[in-house]
């Protein structure tokens, strides 16, 4: 079985986001960069099936810049195979990094593809239905359970308020949330042995992208909110001002 | 080019509230652009009815597909319904929810249709004729302005920012051919957790415990609370207290939880760490229950008491079911 699990390079959640001067896009400078949290659960998972079967192939796939190299490492010191890294700025829209997944992809033969369910710097939940789609694969987005067998897959996503079940034939595409497994730390034999992991690195032109960025703002720092008093007693004036004031009562 | 189309999204036949919110968006953008909603559905035999409602809230044209297959989500037929109708009609914008089926089927029509898409927005504007979007990127502590190069413009709307309006469209209704098959993805029907139970993403009021509450027996407390707010409120919950095994993941507000916009969010013995404000910092008036005055909680609440959670709660509660009318 061979699958293919893509990365992607964001910066850790924990960073203070800092939008630039020019209002383009936000501040890098001290900015730690880590491997998407949600594509960790991927990772995890394609090793997870590679061990239970006793076979196959994981390899990691980047769409990044060139520094993007030390998340590849990561998934290679976590067990993947090989890597690859397609050297790009990777753009804000979702479609031109499809595009360029699926033009990568296509001469790749592969059982399974696998993504986290949202990168957490642009938050667009867009490339893995839209690479099934231009590829032509059946997906499955936001699973926490996932059953392969030979030639399908069963995959349980989470909707509001409940689960749907999803039958796939492979090849498929699933996208992967918190709760299908807990992805493993990379112990020191792993990032070692991730030294000598074959990743081969190949430049891409990017097409031009369909959504374009105006500018970026920080959201409104707090608000004009205030104490409205101290313990039990303030209860009364809090109920009567959402009533009265804020009129969400 | 100037009319939009709205996905309506159905539960088995029932229609979502999430639908009339993205018609309400559609209306709005339609009027800027002088245009006509129309509206699209895919569903069961007998749904094309409910969907025909949203007439009331400005739709024009109303294209329903019934299957006995597509009782469930039907992505594939979806796709192909979309795609017959952006054949047929030149769309400037399609609008679907940024629901879980929404965020699932919206970027397979935008790769379907080779156009872009802006995700989860909550804002829309007409600039040189042209949609302008606002949506949050970097778990809500950046906002993009975004356009489109070519249309229709695709977008999905955060649920709760575009709260439905009751506006007169001509409603004319169409039933629309679409094929079952081929299916590439195939989906079962929902199985809901708890009956009914609403989810934390499409509440109008959430009431969210923290760390604080000390321990999962304390939740009457909170669904007290929520009883005495009424219909459309949920129960959310910090990372700590999920951590924790208190309370399901699936009302985990936050970075890694689900990002909420409710028109109240009561947060409870919640200290206000920066990933549990990335899930909630666009609710419209927000509420904060702490006892530490320095919790950071407290910088984006609208109103705050300080206080033990354990002794104001119940207070408040009683003071909001006396305004109600309901009891006390
Ligand atoms: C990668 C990452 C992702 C994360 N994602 C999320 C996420 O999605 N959602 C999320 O919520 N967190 C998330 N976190 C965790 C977050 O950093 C905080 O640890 C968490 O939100 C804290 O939860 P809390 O406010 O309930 O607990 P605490 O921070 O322990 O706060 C408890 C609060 O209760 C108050 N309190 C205690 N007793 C009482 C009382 N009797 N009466 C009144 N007040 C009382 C205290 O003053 C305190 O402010 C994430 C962290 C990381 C690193």
């Amino acid at each position: 079985m061979n699958i293919i699990v893509c990365v992607k390079r964001v910066p850790d959640s924990g960073t203070r986001v800092r939008v630039t001067g020019d209002g383009r896009g936000i501040d890098t400078s001290g900015v730690k960069y880590v491997v998407n949290p949600y594509d960790e659960f991927a990772v995890e998972e394609a090793i997870q099936i590679r061990e239970e079967r006793g076979e196959g192939q994981v390899t990691a796939l980047c769409l990044g810049p060139d520094e993007a190299e030390e998340q590849l490492r990561n998934a290679l010191a976590m067990g993947a195979d090989d890597a690859v890294l397609l050297e790009a700025e990777p753009p804000m829209d979702g479609l031109t990094v499809a595009r360029e997944l699926a033009a990568e992809l296509e001469d790749r033969d592969f059982d399974l593809l696998l993504f986290g369910k949202q990168a957490i710097d642009d938050d667009n939940m867009q490339v893995p239905p839209m690479v099934a789609e231009i590829l032509g694969l059946p997906c499955a987005t936001v699973v926490v359970d996932l059953d392969v067998e030979d030639g399908r897959a069963v995959a349980r996503r989470e909707v509001e308020g409940g689960h749907e079940m999803v039958e796939l034939e492979l090849p498929a595409v699933v996208s992967t949330q918190k709760g299908l497994n807990e992805p493993r730390y990379a112990d020191l034999k792993g990032i070692m042995a991730a030294k000598k992991k074959p990743l081969e690195k190949k430049e891409v032109e990017l097409a031009e992208a369909s959504t374009e960025l105006l500018s970026m703002r920080e959201p409104e720092e707090g608000t004009d909110g205030e104490i409205v008093g101290e313990g039990a007693e303030a209860a009364p004036e809090l109920a009567r001002r959402l009533h009265e004031e804020a009129k969400v009562l | 080019m100037s009319d939009v189309l709205a996905y309506a999204e159905l539960r088995g036949s029932q229609l979502r509230g999430v639908a009339r919110e993205t018609v309400t968006g559609a209306r709005r953008l339609a009027d800027e652009l002088g245009g006509d909603v129309h509206v699209v559905s895919v569903g069961p035999p007998g749904s094309g009815e409910e969907v025909a409602s949203l007439a009331d809230y400005g739709a024009d044209r109303i294209f329903t597909a019934e299957d006995g297959e597509f009782g469930a989500y039907h992505p594939d037929a979806l796709v192909r319904a979309f795609q017959y109708l952006a054949d047929q009609e030149e769309y400037a914008a399609i609008l679907f929810p940024a629901s879980a089926r929404g965020k699932d089927l919206a970027p397979r029509v935008a790769a379907r249709l080779g156009r872009g898409l802006a995700t989860e927005i909550t804002d829309l504007e007409v600039e040189d004729g042209e949609p302008v979007v606002t949506r949050p990127t970097y778990a809500d502590k950046a906002y993009a302005r975004v356009g489109f190069t070519e249309s229709p413009a695709l977008m999905s709307i955060r649920p709760n920012v575009f709260i439905p309006e009751e506006s007169q469209g001509s409603g004319e209704h169409e039933e629309l051919e679409v094929d079952a098959d081929p299916v590439r993805t195939r989906v079962s029907p929902v199985e809901t957790s708890e009956e009914g139970k609403l989810d934390v993403a499409e509440a109008s009021q959430v009431v969210s415990g923290g760390r604080g509450m000390q321990g999962p027996d304390n939740w009457s407390l909170l669904e007290d609370l929520v009883d005495a707010l009424g219909p459309g409120t949920a129960l959310g919950a910090s990372r700590a207290v999920v951590d924790a095994g208190w309370r399901p993941h699936a009302e985990q507000v936050g970075q890694t939880g689900k990002v909420v916009s409710p028109n109240l969010y009561v947060a409870v013995g919640i200290s206000g760490a920066i990933q549990h404000l990335a899930g909630m910092r666009t609710s419209n008036v927000i509420v904060a229950i702490n006892k530490d005055p320095e919790a950071p909680i407290f910088d984006v609440a609208d109103y705050g008491i300080i206080g033990d959670l354990f002794e104001v709660v119940p207070e408040l509660t009683e003071e909001i079911r006396k305004i109600r009318g309901d009891g006390g």
